[in-house]
């Protein structure tokens, strides 16, 4: 089965994931997004080429501050934004999810852009609009369940292009809940479709998933030799629901291990950067000296995000 | 509505040139089959006086036993909205089944006689083919409470399951397995440890990694198993495996029977040919119970199936309608429609590896009839005279106007199978025949 993100020629048709998403695709994105950082800092915030279109947000998980970077992307490109919470999920309501979509295709609705706690349900929506000649109505994965967050490994992956200036002599890793991380994920699938030589993912065995190594990362287990040498670490969060239980004893023996201090980023190269999706649990995954400090470059990924998310619905919008 | 006995008793068929295949006997040869009074009456040359009320030219078909397919579900109670009797019963017998038993998971269970004998009713007045029902091990399969196991014997029930209800109580267990030994009956059980499945939906590897699906190991089914063989040595009562999946449970099963366990096995005719690969980027098919695993399973299952560790193929039909698999993969309802790709799919798979056809059929036919301890399954003088007639060399494509069964949810949709049911005979009477091959 293809791939229902690429049409036939290979145009990205919606962006539902980065793993097998082609380098130069990749590429495209963020390209487009340079010109795009500088518009936030002009006096008129925006560019009409979105000017007339209808972005439709379904969010059918809660998250105030994904949904809001999609709605200031959007805006600036002069799309008319619709937000839709929907809750949890699809079916609490008794409509199913392709009932909700199709109701808001009949509204004449450009671009959807999906956030769902179950993994694929991004990829549904978007081969049922392919299946039924709807593929003009473009889909952009906000975060599916374990699977993909593709805007966000895409600013990611902008963020260390921009400190690093390339991905082929880089060394980078990624440290927590591999798990349950989208973000993980996508970030993995883009570091390794672009070249980056060496990508590690550092956690406790109960938050690395089986046959990691098969996304091409090499595990590690100790922090301290999993950051040896990086040029690049990128911490994730850990949902609180996970800071006890069966997955981990306590907050406190996490942070001891894998909390991000300055005494253990001393390990990495002088220069590594330092990243977070956010939002951050300080004192949990990371040390607010570090979150804070010099090498952290969390805010500046934050307003990257927005310069990618408008280059991501501008291309899919086809400009 | 089929004829009533009396008139069924008097139907006297003969299947003319057909080549005949009846595994338990070791018979593959081109003979005529005679039939009379709902029975097997000779094969080869015709009983003494014999005049036949109808002759079926059977030249070029295969001429079997019945299939007989270890689990079913038809829905009923409960679930009419996704299948009915009707429908399944007709699915049946266009996939050459002819006896079939259906798991207790219906709603309400089966779990009590009325229940039991009320779909034995329904069955028995659509005349087609013959239903087993497995009966609930514990009351309302809530594992705690054992069922009326003697009054639902009597009502009908060959088995007791717990079908994919957890039985997190081990010694629940255990009583079940005493008690049910103390009367000879029998217990299916589908070997999964309920706290490492908790959640699952995907096969533990790269797949269930790369698309973020909560995954369960193959260790929920090791552990499972293990547990059952302690039980199985300590009470002696006889368990029919459920649904095998992993390369380990395999393994498994084969020491056990090497060591004398009273132990049967199956597997589902998806999991000989798909594996998590085939879930691509979500395929809700593909979401089955148990999961899809890796292409070693399904190469140690194949392998099993070869060489007798996996007694028997069934076809876990589980009719879905589409709203229930038009979801999100973890949302999607598990199961595939299966009652009419048995043959096909136990016929690819007999092609693929290697296996002769009589090998192949035994293993929907006799040794599925062996497990149920039903009469069927055969074709010798004097067997109930379910027949399944079948074109081996058609090539046909699965899609859902050509299936009878009101699920159309197979990851086989669109995909080319071999064999074709061109008859199935019911106790003598012709229940199915597709229309245009005796003109």
């Amino acid at each position: 089965m293809r791939n229902p993100q690429l049409s036939a020629d290979g145009e990205l048709t919606h962006l539902l994931t980065l793993e097998g998403l082609p380098a130069e695709v990749i590429v495209r994105i963020l390209d487009t997004a340079v010109p795009f950082t500088s518009i936030a800092e002009r006096d008129v915030k925006k560019v009409p080429l979105l000017r007339g279109r209808s972005v439709f947000n379904l969010f059918f998980e809660n998250s105030t501050r994904t949904r809001t970077t999609f709605e200031i992307a959007a805006k600036r490109l002069s799309a008319d934004v619709i937000n839709l919470n929907i809750g949890f999920s699809s079916t609490s309501k008794g409509e199913t999810l392709l009932d909700t979509v199709d109701n808001l295709v009949a509204m004449n609705a450009d671009m959807f852009v999906v956030r769902h706690s179950q993994s694929g349900a991004p990829h549904l929506i978007a081969a049922h609009l392919n299946r039924t000649g709807r593929s003009h109505v473009h889909v952009v994965n906000a975060g599916d369940g374990r699977h993909q967050h593709p805007t966000q490994g895409l600013l990611d992956l902008f963020t260390i292009r921009h400190y690093k200036k390339g991905f082929r002599a880089l060394t980078v890793a990624v440290v927590g809940d591999v798990m349950h991380s989208r973000v993980a994920r996508s970030l993995i699938h883009g570091l390794t479709t672009l070249g980056t030589p060496e990508v590690r993912a550092i956690g406790p065995k109960t938050l690395l998933p089986t046959d990691l190594q098969a996304l091409g990362v090499q595990v590690h287990h100790d922090m301290r030799a999993g950051l040896a040498g990086c040029d690049v670490v990128v911490m994730l969060r850990l949902q609180n629901e996970r800071m006890k239980g069966a997955l981990l004893p306590s907050v406190g023996e996490y942070f001891k291990h894998y909390g991000l201090t300055p005494e253990k980023l001393a390990l990495a190269k002088p220069d590594a950067i330092v990243m977070h999706p956010g939002p951050m649990n300080r004192g949990v995954e990371i040390d607010s000296a570090v979150a804070d400090g010099d090498r952290s470059v969390i805010l500046p990924q934050v307003t990257f995000g927005i310069a990618v998310r408008m280059a991501v619905m501008s291309i899919l919008a086809g400009n | 509505m089929g004829p009533h006995g009396e008139e069924r008793r008097e139907l006297k068929l003969e299947i003319r040139n057909g080549r005949v295949i009846d595994p338990r006997h070791g018979i593959d040869r081109v003979a005529t089959l005679y039939v009379a009074a709902g029975r097997v009456a000779a094969l080869g040359a015709a009983p003494s006086g014999w005049s036949a009320n109808r002759t079926i030219d059977a030249t070029g078909l295969v001429v079997c036993p019945g299939l007989i397919d270890l689990s079913a579900r038809l829905r009923e109670p409960g679930f009419e909205y996704k299948a009915t009797l009707e429908s399944e019963m007709r699915a049946a017998v266009a996939g050459g089944v002819t006896s079939l038993a259906c798991p207790p998971d219906t709603d309400p269970p089966l779990d009590e006689p009325g229940l039991v004998e009320m779909l034995k009713y329904r069955a028995r007045s659509l005349d087609q083919a013959h239903v087993y029902p497995i009966g609930a091990l514990t009351l309302g399969l809530q594992g705690a409470e054992l069922t009326e196991m003697g009054e639902l014997t009597e009502a009908g029930c060959v088995a007791f399951s717990q079908a994919e209800a957890p039985l997190t109580d081990t010694g629940v267990l255990l009583r079940a397995m005493q008690y049910a030994a103390t009367f000879g009956h029998r217990v299916w059980l589908r070997p999964q440890d309920p706290y490492l499945a908790k959640g699952g939906i995907a096969h533990d590897g790269e797949v269930a990694t790369r698309l973020g699906l909560a995954a369960i190991p193959p260790a929920a089914e090791t552990i499972a198993l293990a547990t059952i063989f302690a039980l199985v040595r300590l009470t002696g009562v006889h368990v029919h495996l459920c649904r095998i999946s992993t390369a380990e449970g395999v393994a498994m099963v084969r020491a056990a029977k090497a060591g004398g366990l009273p132990v049967t096995c199956d597997v589902a005719i998806h999991h000989l040919h798909l594996c998590d690969v085939d879930i691509g980027w979500f395929d809700a098919q593909c979401r089955l119970i148990p999961p899809l695993r890796g292409t070693r399973d399904r190469a140690a299952l194949r392998a099993g199936l070869c060489d007798g560790t996996i007694d028997l193929v069934c076809s876990d039909h589980t009719p879905v309608d589409d709203d229930a698999k038009q979801l999100p993969f973890g949302e999607a309802e598990p199961g595939a429609t299966g009652l009419e790709l048995l043959l096909p799919l136990a016929l690819k798979w007999a092609a693929k590896d290697k296996v002769p056809l009589p090998e192949a059929l035994a293993r929907i036919t006799s040794r599925p009839a062996e497990v149920l301890r039903s009469p069927a399954g055969h074709l010798g003088v004097g067997a109930p005279a379910d027949v399944c007639l079948f074109d081996a060399g058609v090539l046909w494509r699965v899609e859902p106007a050509a299936l009878a069964s009101q699920g159309k949810n197979t990851p086989f949709l669109g995909l080319e199978v071999p064999g074709k049911v061109r008859m199935t005979i019911v106790g003598g009477h012709v229940v199915h025949e597709e229309s245009t091959c005796w003109e």
